[in-house]
């Protein structure tokens, strides 16, 4: 176990209370909830969208060998989807704002909080953001009669993969921002990945090029909680997971190692 | 006699100064992300669409590529537009007070209205001539028809311009902002009918669509290539849009003097 | 002999090729007021950093309650209260959950928090802004706020970087006389600083810091007493400059000091080096006889002003 903990970077080796930095988002956040129900609602007018304006004009989709309505095809991609915009924007913009404007981590830092609580904390706290949102799709899914499979509760911790990769990558590069025009690269990645994760078409559409869709983490997570809906699991799926698991891994030595070296100068 | 530039062209001067900085990643943004749309929607989705019958039908025979290719354009300009004419509208009240640096020269609350609609048209028009350049370079697309998409796609853009900007002028703090991109930009372009007719969504539906102006530019839009341009309809659709300019323009211009004149 | 609460010997702190702070020792002994005072740019604040194991030294060694700073950071900060420059207030947040939240980060139970908040916002003359968020508190009251805030954990030392910097006179002297109070109780203080008046009225002993280095140190007193006279005599003289203002009055006072808006004579009297400058037929615009202050030390020991 100690070699475990051994081969982390010391940032990550000094945590004791990270908890504290989501106990602080907590309280935020319970004067602005209106922000964060209202971040639900942009995945939810897709899949409204895509029901009833194109579930007629495609029929079905074939699926791990069954054919699905179009809807419950795209359904299980926009959860993965608003996991990881959830994440994202929580392990960006707001990290950014709250370091260089708002000193929020100063404050926290001149106390026993260290670096590595405060890092932690915040990629929990991205996480936890992804997650409403996946659970709150789920609600919607179930409603609308799109669930395929009970096991549709397993794309729960599937989603909180997701969001724990995300939310590492996503603060790994904030600590790469130098000024505030920086942040339009974000939505310049995601946006591709949105579209070209097997989203909105299959695998089998790409021909070809089905190896760039399986570049995108994004499909790792889409490809599972589809998986998940539909109640088949392959080996495959072990692989969507590793991938995941090896993102959220190097990302967070890389967040907190330069995140040390960006709040104690 | 020396001739005076009008008010509006001297207003329109000092944002062009200002996008000098910025233009290229504003054209490379305008470029690339309609071709992305163009290759995920279009395309990939396009591949699932057009092998049934029923999209035939209800599409009345184009590919899905040449169904959405106009609406992309418009859509183009939408965004723009609404971009352009939420939070930079009170950076000139509040954070940067550019207005209040114009309003103490000779130019006036009418100069900056009518500055930003020359503005947001030329801008329109500059990123809808991007998206029509990137559909020449797909077969389906491909059609004379897109060139007076430009000036369409630029109708759409002020209509939607000059209302969010009388919008825009009324906010003392930018909550409503986020509320107005996530609960009406988002929503119009989803179901305002650039990637399926609205005749897909219930009536009620249909109704709010009709009344907002993105649906009609995208038909106008649509008729050139598509559609049929000639009849009644078209001439309806620019009527809309057309209102929507003017009504928005006179609030923005009422709105703006009793914030700067006070 | 007790052992000092802070310790500090050889320290140094380089930024790349630019060096903040440059090779100082100090002491800073239980239940003193402490001060670091000095023009911008001295170094006062990247020491305060490093004083708050928040900033690593680059070399050199600083002890705090006994403890190395290089390697328990976390156990003292546990005991430290600060009060930093530019506020750190949670603008997002209220009063009350400014103190709360950042109560939780030192592990104090939440029933514990809002039992000490409620006790310091009276101390403090808040109370009854407690659900007003931060945003729409005035400088002062922020201040204040910080001030509170660095006492939810009831630390041995406080650290203030430039307490009063920015408030109007009213508000610091509110500041002035809570700091006296806690040091009444007990609290070790250690404040920086570039306006005499708080060094003189607020500290027991003081450093002087001119670009990263300490020039002189001791009570405020023995300052004055060793580096300038006991009072000064201000010249103003007409801008033609036909009196040349250093010359035509050598040999008067202890010492002349020549500045670009005036000339400052420095004697035990005053007033009887006054009548010298008259006897010898100098016809100065206007004259001014003051005490001595810090700012003279100052100006004796870099040639520079506090202020620029």
């Amino acid at each position: 176990m100690t070699l475990v903990l051994r081969m982390l970077p010391p940032t990550l080796r000094d945590v004791r209370r990270p908890q504290r930095m989501v106990g602080r988002n907590v309280v935020a956040y319970r004067r602005q909830w209106l922000i964060i129900f209202s971040g639900f609602f942009e995945p939810l007018f897709y899949l409204l969208s895509m029901r009833v304006g194109l579930g007629d004009l495609i029929g079905t989709v074939k699926v791990g060998g069954r054919a699905v309505p179009y809807d419950e095809f795209v359904a299980p991609a926009l959860m993965a989807a608003s996991a990881m915009n959830g994440a994202v924007y929580d392990s960006t913009m707001n990290v950014y704002f709250k370091m260089k404007w708002a000193h929020i981590y100063d404050a926290a830092l001149a106390t026993p909080m260290s670096a590595g609580d405060v890092a932690v904390g915040e990629i929990s706290w991205a996480l936890i953001r992804g997650q409403i949102y996946a659970v709150g799709f789920l609600c919607v899914m179930w409603g609308l009669g799109l669930v395929g499979s009970p096991w549709v509760l397993l794309a729960l911790p599937c989603c909180a993969l997701i969001g724990l990769a995300f939310a590492s990558v996503g603060f790994a590069v904030t600590t790469f921002m130098r000024g505030l025009s920086d942040f339009e690269l974000v939505p310049t990645a995601t946006m591709p990945m949105f579209l070209f994760s097997a989203t909105f078409f299959p695998l089998s559409s790409y021909g070809s090029w089905a190896w760039l869709a399986q570049l995108s983490p994004l499909y790792h997570g889409v490809a599972l909680v589809r998986a998940a809906n539909a109640g088949v699991f392959t080996l495959s799926s072990i692989g969507h997971v590793a991938v995941l698991c090896a993102i959220a891994s190097v990302a967070m030595t890389v967040a907190a190692r330069r995140l040390g070296r960006l709040l104690l100068y | 006699m020396a001739m005076t530039t009008p008010g509006p062209v001297r207003v329109a001067f000092w944002h062009a100064a200002v996008f000098k900085r910025l233009w290229v990643t504003n054209v490379l943004a305008s470029i690339i992300q309609p071709l992305l749309y163009l290759l995920g929607l279009g395309v990939g989705v396009g591949s699932l669409v057009n092998r049934t019958s029923r999209a035939t039908d209800v599409l009345g025979g184009v590919s899905y590529v040449a169904y959405i290719s106009p609406a992309l354009m418009v859509t183009t300009a939408m965004a723009l537009a609404s971009t352009e004419s939420l939070w930079p509208i009170m950076s000139g009240f509040i954070w940067k007070r550019s207005y209040h640096g114009i309003a103490a020269t000779p130019l006036g609350a009418g100069d900056i209205v009518g500055g930003h609609a020359l503005w947001m048209a030329a801008r329109c028009v500059v990123a809808a001539g991007a998206v029509a350049f990137v559909l020449a370079f797909f077969p389906e697309a491909r059609d004379w028809g897109l060139i007076p998409g430009v000036p369409v796609a630029a109708l759409t853009g002020i209509a939607f311009a000059m209302p969010l900007m009388a919008f825009s002028i009324l906010r003392k703090n930018d909550v409503g902002f986020a509320a107005m991109n996530r609960f009406v930009i988002i929503p119009l372009f989803l179901f305002g009918g650039a990637f399926y007719p609205i005749s897909q969504l219930p009536t009620w539906t249909q109704v709010i669509v009709k009344f907002l102006p993105l649906w009609h530019g995208v038909e106008l839009a649509r008729a050139f290539t598509v559609g049929d341009i000639g009849g009644s309809a078209s001439l309806g659709h620019v009527v809309v849009l057309l209102c929507w300019t003017i009504g928005g323009s006179v609030l923005s211009y009422r709105f703006m003097r009793r914030r700067l004149y006070v | 002999m007790s052992q000092p609460l802070v310790s500090a010997r050889g320290l140094v702190k380089r930024y790349g090729d630019f060096v903040a702070v440059d090779d100082i020792d100090f002491d800073v002994e239980r239940g003193e007021a402490f001060g670091f005072l000095g023009p911008n740019g001295a170094g006062k604040s990247t020491t305060m950093r490093m004083i708050g194991c928040v900033s690593p030294p680059s070399a050199g060694t600083l002890q705090l309650f006994g403890m190395e700073a290089a390697t328990q950071g976390r156990q003292i900060r546990a005991r430290l209260g600060v009060v930093p420059q530019l506020d750190t207030l949670d603008t997002e947040l209220s009063v009350m959950e400014n103190l709360v939240v950042y109560g939780r980060y030192f592990d104090i139970p939440r029933a514990e928090c809002r039992r000490r908040a409620k006790e310091l916002l009276e101390f403090v003359q808040l109370s009854d802004r407690a659900d007003s968020v931060v945003d729409n508190l005035s400088g002062g009251m922020k201040r204040r706020l910080s001030i509170t805030r660095s006492l939810i954990n009831e630390p041995d030392l406080l650290l203030l970087d430039e307490p009063t910097t920015g408030l109007d006179p009213q508000a610091r002297h509110v500041l002035w006389d809570r700091l006296y109070r806690l040091k009444h109780d007990g609290v070790t203080l250690i404040i920086t600083t570039h306006y005499m008046d708080e060094a003189e009225q607020l500290c027991d002993r003081l450093v002087v810091m001119d670009g990263g280095r300490i020039v002189a140190s001791g009570s405020p007193r023995s300052l004055i007493e060793e580096h300038s006279s006991r009072e000064v005599l201000e010249l103003r003289f007409t801008l033609d400059g036909e009196v040349d203002r250093g010359s035509d009055i050598t040999g008067i006072g202890e010492r002349i000091e020549v500045l670009p808006d005036r000339t400052l004579v420095y004697a035990d009297d005053g007033e009887a080096a006054l009548a010298a400058v008259h006897a010898r037929g100098v016809q100065p615009i206007s004259s001014l006889v003051r005490r001595s202050s810090l700012e003279d030390v100052f100006l004796h020991l870099t040639g520079r002003t506090l202020v620029d």
